[in-house]
């Protein structure tokens, strides 16, 4: 999963710098003197070495064998069979893995959209607070990055236990018919941890976005306010266009926060009950170390790469056209 | 202006693209994996290797990898064996038990193996010849002469399945499941444990439910279902299927009619509400929280909470072994040895061995694995058992467990089928049959399938 954020990461920045010309080999700008610089281009790839062996050893290499591993029968230690393109066929047709695909897309919802919209409301109304009070709340908003996901799924489990708070608070407000054991609930326990997902990430999008609405012209606001526009369409006219560019950072970090998840739900429900929450990180961790199938689990991490990939490389493209 | 730069951009991307191919290609072994494995397969016919029963005289560290939860009972024994044997000492490393199960094949193959180590699943890494075969201490110690229905669970055939073959592991404390039951809350309700039948247990359950009190306090979270399930299972006919199939034996299946008939009566129960509501929202510490607070009349667990319920508990608490069908059916409970392995590269086979012989035989050292695990300490038959202190849960556990090795009916947990088998199949199914999502037909057509898949059959 940290290739698939590596790979993102890459795709972020921009396309050609200044950054990117400076000592990488393979000849220099002036043609002029292009026979001088072949002999001095090894010098660009021993500045780069360091960083491309760690690179390849730490992120390309386990790529690759995944890669090699997703074609075998291989429990780990033993000798290993090679099956083709077997795993890969258990991943499209075994109901559980399909389930915890379609999970992963289901918890898009929570995670991209819920967050980015409430995100969203949030940085454009703290805009127009006094800026301790700004300051303050998307200090707030932003907390639950803070805390380690582990921590923040066993506390949210207590919260949805039987006897746990959210609970109480239903039988407090007389809404007792309401109460249920929320992660025992097959429909409503994906909705549960998706929940969290919103509530973690709700502060990166509310802080990625009010920065990018600091920088919006004031002068844009005041034009839209002269033309006679009210909140709603200043937000729609100046606030949104603002800032397409943190939109796209939100979405894309959020996205494969949701296809890649697995600590909240890992502490949380194990993927149950029956299934209901499982999702391909947890899944992938129970084939390769519960049930010793590195090759099943290869297969289905590349899938998941794949996915991904599919889902954010096209995003990319979309924003840089755009802008 | 743009294109030159660009250009070059894309040539220089291609050659670092080329050039990380090249590393990658050439850090990756292209060989299959696990081939450079240089572990020998186990040779069934090799020469008996010859063993020594005197410990040595020299100095000694030996070298122990054990679960974290246990320690206390391992310092205590660690102490016993070096004020009785001063040149033996001891180094030791602990994890938990999560992480010892994923990690113990690493731990074992590496060059620095520990001389012991705490190890649940044996079967597959006997195989792959990781493990010390134990034979021939067995034979110069006289281990084939104590009682062997817990021991045949760590014997291990040359093809992998468990049950019979060579002896791989022993057990530091032997554990005994059954029910645990709140003595006040039996009181109140008049009710008089142990029950003799299936049928008595659940009148005993009514009548909680009647009093609304939770029958048996079970948890789901993380598939302690299991328990109950296979308890119920235990006491239907076909019990050979049933360790034919936990030993993974040839053809073996667990779709047989005393799976079927178990999944029907877990359903029922659950539909009667027998185990509490949220039960697929309980894990493990919160249902043993829960019944160690008094919140429950029954619950389904191992002698390992023993010592827990005599210390910690509000309430008053006793064990007794889950009833047969039929009035007078021999005992069946689940009963396994906490397994410790020696790794066929440790460096002090004869001097762990001979360690392992004194904790299931001196008498101190099997007072404190009463003492501090709450679960019988094994080895002969013919050696008085520790004394537990009186009036207490363990005093009861220990009972249940010489009246199971009377009844020769212990049986491994089926969630040590296979590694997986527990979290990929049996706990998740079992959460779909007490919310009626499945069949019991279903589910034991279903955990066979996630058997086979796991086994490559």
């Amino acid at each position: 999963m940290s290739h698939a954020r590596q790979v993102a990461a890459g795709a972020l920045a921009p396309a050609a710098g200044p950054g990117r010309d400076v000592g990488l080999p393979g000849g220099g700008r002036r043609r002029g003197i292009r026979g001088r610089f072949r002999g001095r281009s090894w010098v660009g790839w021993l500045f780069v070495a360091p960083a491309l062996i760690v690179y390849a050893a730490l992120v390309l290499r386990p790529l690759t064998m995944s890669i090699q591993y997703s074609f075998y029968d291989w429990n780990g230690i033993g000798a290993a069979t090679w099956v083709g393109l077997d795993n890969y066929a258990e991943v499209f047709q075994d109901p559980s893995r399909l389930r915890a695909l379609g999970n992963s897309f289901r918890l898009i919802f929570f995670y991209s959209f819920l967050s980015i919209a409430i995100g969203l409301v949030a940085a454009t109304l703290t805009r127009s607070l006094a800026s301790r009070w700004a300051r303050a709340a998307q200090t707030a908003l932003f907390l639950p990055q803070v805390v380690p996901l582990v921590g923040a799924g066993i506390a949210w489990t207590w919260l949805y236990a039987s006897d746990g708070a959210i609970n109480q608070i239903l039988t407090a407000v007389g809404l007792e018919s309401w109460t249920r054991p929320w992660l025992a609930d097959f429909d409503l326990a994906l909705p549960a941890v998706g929940v969290v997902g919103t509530w973690v990430l709700v502060g990166l999008c509310t802080m990625l976005l009010s920065t990018g609405m600091a920088k919006i012209d004031p002068a844009l606001y005041d034009a839209a306010r002269v033309d006679g526009a009210g909140p709603v369409q200043e937000f729609f006219a100046v606030t949104l266009p603002g800032v397409r560019a943190e939109l796209a950072v939100c979405l894309t970090v959020t996205l494969i926060a949701a296809l890649a998840s697995f600590d909240v739900i890992y502490t949380m429900t194990l993927g149950g009950p029956g299934g209901a929450t499982m999702v391909p990180g947890v899944d992938i961790y129970q084939l390769a170390f519960n049930q010793s199938r590195v090759g099943a689990a290869s297969a289905m991490a590349v899938v998941l790469m794949a996915l991904v990939l599919a889902v954010v490389v096209p995003l990319q493209y979309l924003v840089r056209e755009r802008s | 202006m743009r294109d030159k730069p660009d250009t070059i951009t894309s040539t220089r991307r291609a050659l670092v693209r080329a050039g990380s191919i090249l590393t990658v290609a050439a850090l990756a072994a292209c060989a299959p994996p696990g081939s450079g494995s240089t572990t020998p397969e186990p040779d069934p016919d090799a020469p008996v290797q010859e063993v020594s029963t005197e410990l040595t005289t020299e100095d000694v560290e030996l070298d122990l990898y054990l679960e974290s939860g246990f320690t206390d009972a391992w310092d205590a024994l660690q102490e016993e064996f070096t004020r009785q044997y001063p040149n033996v000492t001891f180094r030791v490393r602990a994890d938990s038990f999560q992480n010892l199960a994923q990690n113990a094949v690493r731990i074992i193959n590496a060059p620095d193996a520990p001389d012991l180590i705490r190890f649940p699943t044996v079967a597959s890494a006997a195989k792959d010849g990781l493990l010390a075969n134990l034979d021939p201490y067995a034979a110069a110690y006289g281990w084939d002469d104590w009682p062997q229905g817990t021991l045949n669970q760590v014997r291990v055939e040359p093809d992998g399945s468990r049950g019979s073959g060579s002896l791989y592991a022993l057990g530091v404390g032997y554990n005994t499941t059954g029910l645990y039951y709140n003595k006040d809350i039996a009181a109140d309700l008049g009710i008089e444990v142990p029950p003799a039948t299936i049928a008595e247990l659940e009148q005993m359950m009514e009548a909680a439910k009647a009093a609304d009190v939770v029958p048996m306090m079970v948890g789901n979270a993380d598939f302690t279902v299991a328990f109950p399930y296979q308890m119920v299972q235990n006491q239907q006919p076909g019990l050979d299927d049933l360790k034919d199939w936990i030993y993974n034996a040839p053809d073996a299946s667990f779709d047989i009619e005393a799976s079927v008939t178990a999944a029907e009566t877990i359903q029922r129960w659950a539909g009667e509400g027998y185990f509490p509501d949220d039960v697929n929202a309980i894990d493990y510490s919160t249902m043993v929280g829960r019944f160690a607070d008094g919140r429950a009349l029954f619950m389904p667990n191992g002698d390992w909470e023993a010592g827990g319920l005599t210390s910690g508990g509000s309430g008053d608490f006793g064990f007794f072994l889950f009833p047969g069908v039929q009035e007078g059916a021999p005992h069946v409970a689940m009963a396994a040895p906490a397994t410790y392995v020696v790794p066929s590269t440790a460096s002090n086979k004869d001097e762990v061995a001979y360690f392992l012989d004194w904790i299931h035989t001196d008498e101190v050292a099997r007072q404190i694995v009463l003492d501090v695990t709450g679960s019988s300490p094994g080895g002969p038959a013919e050696l008085p058992a520790p004394v537990a202190p009186e009036g207490s849960v363990i005093e009861e556990t220990l009972a249940a467990a010489a009246t199971l090795a009377d009844d020769d009916g212990a049986i491994d947990f089926i969630g040590n089928a296979t590694t997986g088998i527990l979290t990929s199949t049996i706990g998740p199914d079992l959460q779909l049959l007490v919310s009626d999502r499945i069949t019991p037909e279903e589910f034991a057509a279903s955990v066979q399938q996630g058997y086979q898949t796991e086994l490559g059959r």
